[in-house]
């Protein structure tokens, strides 16, 4: 094998290690900054600062007892988690996540590979995410049909009406500033903003980037818009009957598409990992994936969830328009 | 739409009297264009960044001015009002240290869950004295009646509010109860029914004459 296959190998645990540890200590963070923002502690007592408590979770769901519903259909209830896990790590596949380095070559059998930033460069990217993304609706469609739970079904009525609707916005979102780079690579869209803040393309398309976001939040299932497990009116959605380790997946996946949001966002948008002045360009981008995640958290504390009814409305009679017309004069821009 | 009209005149009022902030909200408009001009007006305006300002503010002011409202519970605990009814202290006289409790019955006797049993015989002066004295928390709903009733201030109740327990019945004997012996200095009356906690003035705001 030579050198980059054995770095790409190497990439993808990486990324499934570090991604998983992310998504676990994710959900610490997001309990801790909640918490703050409502005057509490958060957990405190798992370990100095209740730092433990991934682990105390993690153990908790392993052994937990797997319950399948008795009118479940068995094999689409086991099913659905892994789908959702799965297309949210197939997506990363894509993703520019760490600077891309060389193994020394001191190292037995993996010296001297190379570690690419992108496990596959594929030269339409966005495109890719965008759709392995969308497949993930499959997850909580055929969990919340399959476990024979009215809750579950409602759940997975509105994962179809909710995801369906939000691509759209999305895909219409992300078209202006392809249209502006003319490419689908998202090292395309890095190199294009390589030369300082001025260039982000932040600048030239501020409405995309905040569709973009709302349209993001919509799909990762982040309030204001978390209709699927709203736990106020459907008990947990599409998850209600789930338990233990199928529903860490939902748990996992859902972390880890939070991430694969604000990654696009800050590649697309934010000037991606180019150097700025004298900061390392991936410290930076650390920090923009960071600050976008935060973004979904701080939302999660100041804003209430919208009716369904309502965000059906914002979709289509706001967003959808307003990505309409923006692609439209961004053409006109483009072709003067 | 009187009654609306009446509660807007009532509103007017009590803004001359007392120092309410009332929000103006304006009509609300429930279809057609005006509601989706409201839509804008409201997301364009500062309301939303109005709102993650205030939890970052708070997020700050968690992080870094310890302002916090967690009781951290089975380390800190909040100290409890006096006139608290927890689990029942028998107390003992403070000069003789016998205990106070003199047979009477009465606290048995309007107990309204009857989880009161109690034995008594005459000692050898002639008194009478209680060889036997047992309530069952199982049952008691901390009424107070039984302290309430006490004509000697034996029995009364004290601050012990941690009673979760795997069974249902939870007994305690007279013994269990009674002050002990070293602690007679630092036993505390019960200041019972309708006293105020030391710190009332505080707690308490003042009642409005016109409202
Ligand atoms: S508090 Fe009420 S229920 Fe409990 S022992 Fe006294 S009288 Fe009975
Ligand atoms: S009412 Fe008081 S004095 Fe009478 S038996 Fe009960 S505790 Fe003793």
């Amino acid at each position: 094998m030579d050198a980059l296959t054995i770095g790409t190998i190497i990439k993808i645990l990486i990324i499934l290690a570090i991604v998983s540890a992310i998504a676990g200590f994710g959900t610490y963070i997001e309990r801790k900054v909640l918490a703050f923002m409502q005057r509490r502690l958060g957990p405190m007592h798992v370990g100095p600062y209740g730092l433990l408590q991934i682990a105390a979770d993690g153990i908790k769901l392993f052994t937990k007892e797997d319950i399948i519903p008795q009118n479940a259909n068995k094999f689409i209830f086991s099913l659905a988690p892994v789908i959702t896990a799965a297309t949210a790590f197939i997506a990363m596949a894509a993703l520019p996540l760490f600077p891309t380095f060389t193994i020394p070559e001191f190292l037995p059998l993996i010296g001297g590979a190379i570690v690419p930033s992108i496990v596959a460069d594929i030269n339409i990217g966005i495109l890719f995410i965008l759709g392995i993304m969308a497949a993930g609706l499959y997850g909580p469609l055929l969990a919340g049909m399959a476990q024979s739970n009215k809750w579950g079904i409602i759940g997975s009525a509105r994962t179809a009406v909710q995801f369906l609707s939000y691509e759209v916005v999305t895909g219409l979102s992300v078209l202006a500033p392809i249209m502006l780079v003319g490419s689908l690579s998202l090292i395309d869209f890095n190199d294009a903003q390589a030369s300082g803040i001025g260039s982000w393309l932040i600048w030239q398309q501020p409405i995309a980037f905040v569709l973009f976001l709302i349209a993001g939040f919509a799909e990762t299932n982040r309030t204001p818009f978390d209709l699927l497990e709203h736990e106020a009116e459907i008990i947990s959605g599409y998850v209600t009957e789930y338990s233990g380790l199928r529903w860490g997946m939902f748990f996992i996946g859902e972390y880890a598409n939070m991430i694969t949001i604000s990654v696009i966002a800050a590649v697309v948008f934010c000037g991606g990992y180019n150097d700025l002045w004298f900061i390392s360009g991936w410290l930076l981008f650390v920090l923009k994936v960071i600050f976008f995640f935060f973004l979904m958290l701080w939302v999660r504390a100041a804003w209430p969830h919208v009716r369904p009814d309502q965000m059906m409305w914002l979709c289509w009679k706001v967003l959808m328009p307003l990505a309409v017309i923006n692609i439209v004069i961004t053409g006109i821009v483009v072709m003067l | 739409m009187a009654h609306i009209e009446e509660h807007k005149d009532t509103q007017a009022i009590q803004r001359e009297k007392q120092n309410y902030i009332m929000l103006d909200l304006g009509k609300t408009p429930q279809f057609g264009i005006p509601a989706f001009i409201q839509v804008v007006k409201r997301s364009l305006s500062r309301e939303l960044l109005k709102g993650l300002g205030v939890t970052f503010r708070e997020m700050i002011n968690a992080l870094f001015k310890g302002k916090l409202h967690t009781t951290q519970y089975p380390f800190e605990k909040l100290p409890i009002a006096p006139r608290y009814r927890a689990i029942h202290e028998m107390l003992r006289l403070l000069e003789s240290g016998h205990y106070r409790c003199i047979g009477c019955g009465l606290c048995e006797k309007i107990c309204i869950s009857n989880c009161i049993a109690m034995e008594t015989r005459y000692d050898e002066n002639q008194r009478k004295e209680v060889s036997e004295y047992t309530i069952n928390f199982g049952r008691c709903i901390f009424c107070g009646y039984c302290a309430e009733v006490c004509p000697e201030l034996a029995i009364v109740h004290g601050g012990r509010y941690e009673n979760a327990s795997e069974q249902r019945a939870g007994f305690s004997l007279f013994e269990d109860m009674l002050t002990p012996i070293d602690k007679l200095k630092e036993q505390n009356e019960f200041a019972g029914f309708g006293s105020i906690s030391p710190n009332a003035d505080e707690n308490i705001k003042k009642t409005p004459l016109a409202y």
